[in-house]
């Protein structure tokens, strides 16, 4: 598909520039509020969060661990303590109401990369390149658990850039920079949404887990959908969105549903009719509150 | 007509389905294939990189270990440190160089407290009883006390100090009338802190810090050493044996009276 070079520039007209960035605003706030979290302690000495993303120990009562990489210990062959476990179900309880790839959209470095690589490559009009399916992620996901349960080595740990960068931001990055550079190059010039829209396994754990979760987008006010076709053009996981808003017809709900959703809110922003929302998916299965026609031509005439 | 073009497009469908699957499984296996071989190389740790206290096994380690760094934030000192990539230890798990900064043996061992997963055993109340490695001293050639001079750094630097490292008299044979006291390490009692190797005056330390299983030997499961028999069971093993006379060298049968 054709992106469009400059989505969003009726919203900007319609709402206003920071109503047009609002959640992608928010959501770099949040990524890099996270960070701070962690770098605050090794840099000042002052300890509010120890640890990395990958476990963490907050205010020295709060443990957080992250599941996934729980889970290859598991595979593995190692049985975690209590800390590790209570620290992941409380993420896993999180994840679960917030949507499970808010952890890809509000908390993960690496997407800030990757956002920037796509975004560069829309500017060059760089097309083409490597593709791969929608499906490669959850083959990768389980490659992982199964390399870590013939070896015995909790494995990815050792490639996987998301916590190698978080890890050389809080305790020396060394060579991490490549990692990074090299996925900022591997999306921006070899497969468009390459990494976190492809292959990263820990997108596709928390998109299983998200799959379930109760916080989403919806399309709420999608009768008003004059094609505009924005929402696609910055849409980091296109298929989400055509069961939701353009679902009417086949009785589909205009919550959207897919555990690859990211929560990430660019929809809302640069929709200039504001169809999407963020609510519970538990609106209603068809539920959607149409604006009268009226409304809607007078807020298009303004 | 038309049903045939469905009919057509299902198979085509199919078809994709199918070659894209096994595209997307070939590149997997095979990126599945160099991680293993990744984790199986990651389980050879260089000689001179040293785990916290209650690691234990470097295989279960690597299994339990999730890379978060607590234990790092947690020592006192700088000792601690998560392997970055070029550091040829498994990346992100925690480790220390005994020559550079060696572990001070906390009595809260706040570093095994601080584990969350059991990669570092809570089992380990003790840190007299932590195993890190065994001290070895590895050259005799270069070691000072071994040249008759009194260096004893190792010795006093000792947290176990007389237990792990004892010095044992040893005939001056260059000078034929002094002693010489020989270093010499009980792995009963060494922590595996590296205190020693950090202290040795040498540019290179004559006494590493080794890994517990490349330092050590181990007897045959069947293996008996007769004294030993002997004092357990309190007399001769094997009663009547008649006591032929010792034959000594001539030069000892001089000596002797």
């Amino acid at each position: 598909m054709s992106t469009k070079r400059y989505p969003g520039r009726d919203a900007i007209k319609t709402k206003g520039w920071f109503a047009a960035h609002r959640w992608l605003l928010l959501r770099r706030l949040s990524q890099f509020g996270f960070l701070a979290l962690f770098m605050i302690g090794p840099m000042s000495g002052y300890y509010l969060v120890k640890g990395s993303i990958a476990s963490s120990l907050t205010l020295d009562t709060l443990p957080l661990t992250d599941p996934y990489i729980l889970l290859q210990t598991l595979a593995a062959g190692n049985v975690p303590e209590m800390t590790a476990l209570i620290g992941a179900l409380i993420v896993v309880a999180v994840y679960l109401v917030v949507g499970g790839r808010v952890y890809c959209a509000w908390v993960c470095p690496i997407n800030i990369i990757t956002d920037a690589a796509h975004w560069l490559r829309v500017r060059l009009d760089i097309h083409g390149g490597l593709k791969f399916t929608k499906a490669a992620r959850y083959w990768v996901l389980g490659m992982t658990l199964v390399v870590a349960f013939l070896t015995g080595v909790v494995a990815w740990e050792l490639v996987n850039p998301v916590t190698m960068i978080y890890r050389g931001l809080i305790f020396g990055l060394g060579w991490a920079w490549g990692a990074a550079l090299a996925l900022f190059l591997f999306d921006l010039l070899i497969s468009e949404r390459g990494w976190c829209g492809h292959l990263c396994p820990v997108g596709a754990f928390y998109g299983t887990l998200g799959k379930a979760a109760v916080f989403r987008v919806s399309a709420i006010h999608r009768d008003d959908c004059d094609d505009c076709m924005d929402c696609y053009a910055v849409c980091p996981e296109q298929q989400v969105l055509p069961p939701a808003l353009k679902g009417a017809r086949s009785g589909t709900g205009p919550v959207i549903d897919a555990g690859a959703c990211t929560n990430c809110g660019r929809c809302i922003d640069v929709c200039a009719l504001d169809i999407f929302q963020f609510g519970s998916r538990f609106a209603g299965p068809t539920a959607t509150t149409s604006r009268s026609a009226t409304d809607h031509d007078l807020k298009k005439a303004a | 007509m038309k049903q045939h073009g469905t009919k057509n497009a299902g198979a085509r469908n199919r078809r994709k389905f199918l070659a894209d699957t096994a595209r997307t499984a070939c590149g997997v296996g095979l990126t599945g294939l160099a991680l293993a071989h990744l984790a199986t190389a990651a389980k050879s740790r260089p000689v001179a990189a040293l785990r916290p206290p209650g690691a234990g096994a470097e295989n279960a380690f690597l299994s339990a270990c999730i890379r978060c760094g607590l234990c790092v934030n947690d020592c006192p000192y700088p000792t601690l440190g998560l392997a970055r990539i070029e550091d040829d230890v498994a990346v992100g798990t925690p480790y220390f160089v005994a020559r550079d900064v060696p572990c001070e043996m906390c009595d809260d061992i706040p570093c095994v407290a601080a584990c969350p997963t059991g990669a570092l055993d809570k089992g380990l109340t003790n840190i007299d009883n932590a195993r890190m490695g065994l001290a070895v001293l590895t050259d005799e050639e270069t070691c000072l006390n071994f040249q008759g001079l009194r260096c004893d750094v190792c010795y006093r630097v000792c947290p176990v100090m007389g237990k792990a490292i004892t010095l044992e008299y040893q005939p001056n044979t260059r000078t034929g009338k002094h002693a010489s006291f020989i270093p010499t390490v009980h792995s009963e009692a060494c922590t595996g802190c590296g205190k020693c190797e950090h202290a040795c005056v040498l540019e290179d330390a004559a006494i590493k810090v080794l890994p517990s299983h490349i330092a050590k030997g181990k007897l045959g499961k069947h293996y008996r050493l007769g004294w030993k028999e002997k004092e357990k069971k309190g007399e001769a093993l094997v009663k009547g044996i008649t006591d032929l006379p010792d034959r000594m060298p001539d030069s000892a049968a001089e000596a002797k009276p």
